[in-house]
């Protein structure tokens, strides 16, 4: 085992390394390329026997990672963003082939307008197609994910494609220290793919993938994937156990930090959460209760371990990374569901913030436990807010003035915003 | 060049691979094709098959294929052949399958995946020098959701989408002209009713290695508007009218493997179709028929 200085990108370089992944399709794409660069120099110079292929698309890149892991090797691709729907025909098709495998997405805000710099939005277009979801906060964890979703991926109970994400810039471009495990520590708790039922050759012709007729056959795969899905909930557990007792590094579906004698607790994904927690540090200095929840676990939704966190707090704040148009932020709506109906449930303060990478300073974070405090006094859930300050208010309207005179300067007719 | 098996129509493959059943149309011109080419190309074979009419051979619990089959997507069944290829390769050069238990990687799509959607990975899997056959029955639509016009649909065809007086406007795109202009391994068009020519064409492409093209033009009774019974005259006629020209690129140049001359004049083989019915009731179209013409006798005076 060595301790380096990685970058989040690396760190899913190395899961795929260490996992031994076969093949690698490929397409750039920012933030995401330093991945496929690294796997790329590592075949190079002869350090990972995998074959890597650049592809004319990422729709093209899911179709072959899907079509090759049918096959019987192990595969791992990469992509983000407008790469990620690019390939949405495929993702949710090559989930149904029922063919594992790791895709590393690294977050990034989704056009339009264009941005680099993340949310979740991208990640949660892919939140219904049978790709199994983790979210990775640390650069530790995007390697350790990586291992822990091989497993999972290809458990006979399970075998469904997993997402494993990291948000863009914030963990793929920041560098951190990681323990790499030692390979052949990796090889005893990852064993070679074994490819069941899958695979196409001469002595075995095998039918993929075949059209169905009406929608008896039709609910019956769909359910089939569904049931596989809440599996993975058990499985989960199975194999970070062993994860953890090979290498001491323990992970739940479901982070708690600070949580058991908690007031109020902040709910987020990802690497924000890592600015809750030093909030969290700061306001348990202050003397009050509060602590963070949050879940590694997307798909499958682990309702009950949430609950278990969440009930017994008396407010809490959750923080969307992401923007249902005409809904608002989606994991409020998916916890709301799950504590319907639950006795001594807290009452839930909605919060959209972090879009396109905008920061969350430590003040809104005091200040959206004030709001879930007030919350839980009167009963009555706030209406749901933007984190959003004046002054960046003044400096969009400072924009807007700009964009107006330049119109104007071009001799177009002005819209007065 | 090595001598042909197919020399005359009784050396043709006699027992036929493909199972009967399917939910093709009486008459289909792309189903004969596919079961001629099966019989030559052998059950050690994975189709990977994009969205369209022949996506319904496969459907749960039932093929008829002996080999394998992945059903990919409209636009990626290429990409699907190159993943479907480099794990095949992989396990057979890490030891993980006997060599003789590999398959030959057949992509099978219609015309709007090989002239439109797929283009783009099909594109890729050239340049790429993917090891793969490639098999376009073009049918000249987009027969599975009701033969709207594609990319291959032919100038004044009436179809779902151009059904006005004059047909289809746009023109029928070169295929065959875009693979050869990349130096493929191997491009060849063939029809289900010139057994003898498709037959040699997939011995050759067979053996090969690299990205290899086999462009069936696929009469299509539904589509086109003929009684299944007349499929076979139809297709003849394609031939001997010099629409659908039979060649083959190999070692860098292209050879017709059949001249005709004279020539039938494409109005007999338009005159069968209800799709160019409007070129000839309720009055017939002079100018859009010999302009029709004027093209076919184009192509050919480059050939002859
Ligand atoms: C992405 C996508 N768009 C549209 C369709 C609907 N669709 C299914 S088959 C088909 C026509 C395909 O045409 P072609 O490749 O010529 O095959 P044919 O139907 O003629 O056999 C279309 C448009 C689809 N399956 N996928
Ligand atoms: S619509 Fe045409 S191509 Fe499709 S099955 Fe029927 S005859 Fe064949
Ligand atoms: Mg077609």
């Amino acid at each position: 085992m060595s301790r380096m200085l990685v970058t989040g990108n690396a760190a899913a370089a190395w899961g795929a390394r260490l996992a031994r992944a076969d093949y690698v399709p490929a397409f750039p794409i920012t933030p995401q390329t330093e991945i496929i660069e690294t796997l790329g120099g590592w075949i190079e110079a002869g350090e990972l026997d995998a074959r890597m292929v650049t592809l004319d698309s990422e729709h093209s890149m899911l179709t072959a990672a899907g079509a090759a892991a049918a096959t019987g090797v192990r595969v791992f691709t990469a992509t983000s963003s407008q790469g990620l729907l690019y390939a949405m025909e495929m993702i949710y098709t090559v989930a149904g082939w029922r063919a594992p495998f790791v895709l590393a997405n690294v977050s990034r805000a989704l056009a339009a307008p264009i941005t680099l710099e993340p949310d979740h939005n991208d990640v949660l277009a892919a939140r219904d197609s049978g790709f199994l979801q983790l979210h990775a906060a640390t650069c530790q964890e995007v390697l350790d994910l990586t291992l822990l979703a091989y497993r999972l991926s290809e458990d006979e109970g399970v075998r469904l494609p997993i997402i494993v994400n990291l948000d863009g810039f914030y963990l793929s471009f920041t560098r951190e220290p990681v323990q790499i495990p030692e390979p052949s520590a990796v090889d005893a708790f990852l064993p070679a793919f074994d490819p069941g039922g899958l695979g196409f050759s001469a002595s075995r012709p095998v039918s993929q993938a075949v059209a169905v007729l009406g929608g008896g056959p039709y609910s019956y795969f769909r359910y089939e994937m569904h049931e596989a899905a809440r599996n993975a909930l058990a499985v989960f557990d199975q194999v970070a156990a062993d994860f953890g007792d090979r290498f001491g590094r323990h992970y739940s579906p479901v982070e708690s930090y600070r949580c058991d004698d908690a007031e109020i607790a902040f709910v987020m994904m990802g690497s924000f959460a890592t600015k809750a927690k030093d909030a969290v540090d700061q306001l348990r200095d202050a003397g009050q209760a509060v602590g963070l929840v949050r879940p590694r676990m997307l798909r499958p939704f682990p309702d009950q371990a949430l609950r278990d966190a969440l009930v017994g707090r008396r407010g809490v704040a959750v923080i969307d990374q992401n923007l249902s148009m005409g809904l608002g932020g989606v994991l409020h709506t998916e916890l709301s569901a799950a504590l319907c109906g639950v006795p001594n449930a807290p009452v839930l303060a909605s919060f959209v913030g972090g879009l396109g990478g905008r920061d969350i300073g430590a003040s809104e974070f005091f200040a959206m436990v004030d709001v879930a405090r007030e919350a839980a006094r009167s009963g009555m859930p706030p209406v749901p807010r933007l984190l959003y300050t004046r002054s960046e208010l003044r400096e969009m309207r400072k924009l807007q003035g700009i964009a107006a005179a330049e119109r104007a300067a071009a001799g177009q007719p002005g819209d007065g915003a | 060049m090595s001598e042909s098996h197919y020399r005359h129509m009784k050396d043709l493959p006699s027992t036929h691979l493909l199972g009967a059943g399917t939910a093709m149309c009486a008459g289909c011109g792309g189903l004969q094709a596919v079961h001629e080419v099966y019989d030559v190309l052998g059950e050690k074979t994975v189709f990977v098959n994009a969205a369209g009419c022949m996506t319904l051979l496969s459907v749960y619990p039932f093929t008829p294929f002996r080999g394998s089959w992945l059903y990919t997507s409209m636009a990626s069944a290429p990409a699907g052949a190159q993943g479907v290829r480099d794990a095949l390769d992989l396990l057979v050069a890490k030891g993980r399958l006997p060599a003789n238990d590999d398959l030959q990687v057949v992509v099978l799509t219609g015309d709007g995946a090989a002239y439109g959607m797929g283009l783009s990975s099909t594109s890729g899997a050239i340049d790429r020098g993917l090891d793969f056959i490639y098999l376009c029955y073009d049918n000249e639509g987009y027969a599975n959701t009701g033969q709207q016009s594609s990319p291959a649909t032919p100038h004044a065809a009436h179809t779902a989408t151009d059904s006005g007086v004059l047909g289809h406007p746009g023109f029928k795109k070169d295929l065959f002209g875009i693979w050869v202009a990349n130096r493929p391994a191997y491009a060849a068009t063939v029809i289900g009713t010139e057994p003898l020519d498709l037959a040699r064409k997939i011995e050759r492409a067979k053996d090969m290695r690299g990205p290899r093209l086999i462009l069936a033009l696929a009469p299509c009774p539904s589509g086109w508007g003929f009684d299944p019974g007349e499929m076979a005259e139809i297709g003849r006629l394609a031939v001997r009218s010099g629409v659908w020209p039979l060649k083959e690129y190999d070692d860098g140049r292209v050879v017709h493997t059949e001249i005709r001359r004279p020539r039938v004049p494409v109005e007999e083989y338009l005159v069968r179709q209800e799709r160019f019915r409007h070129l000839f009731e309720p009055e017939r179209n002079d100018a859009e028929l010999s302009a029709i013409q004027a093209r076919i006798d184009a192509y050919w005076e480059c050939v002859d």
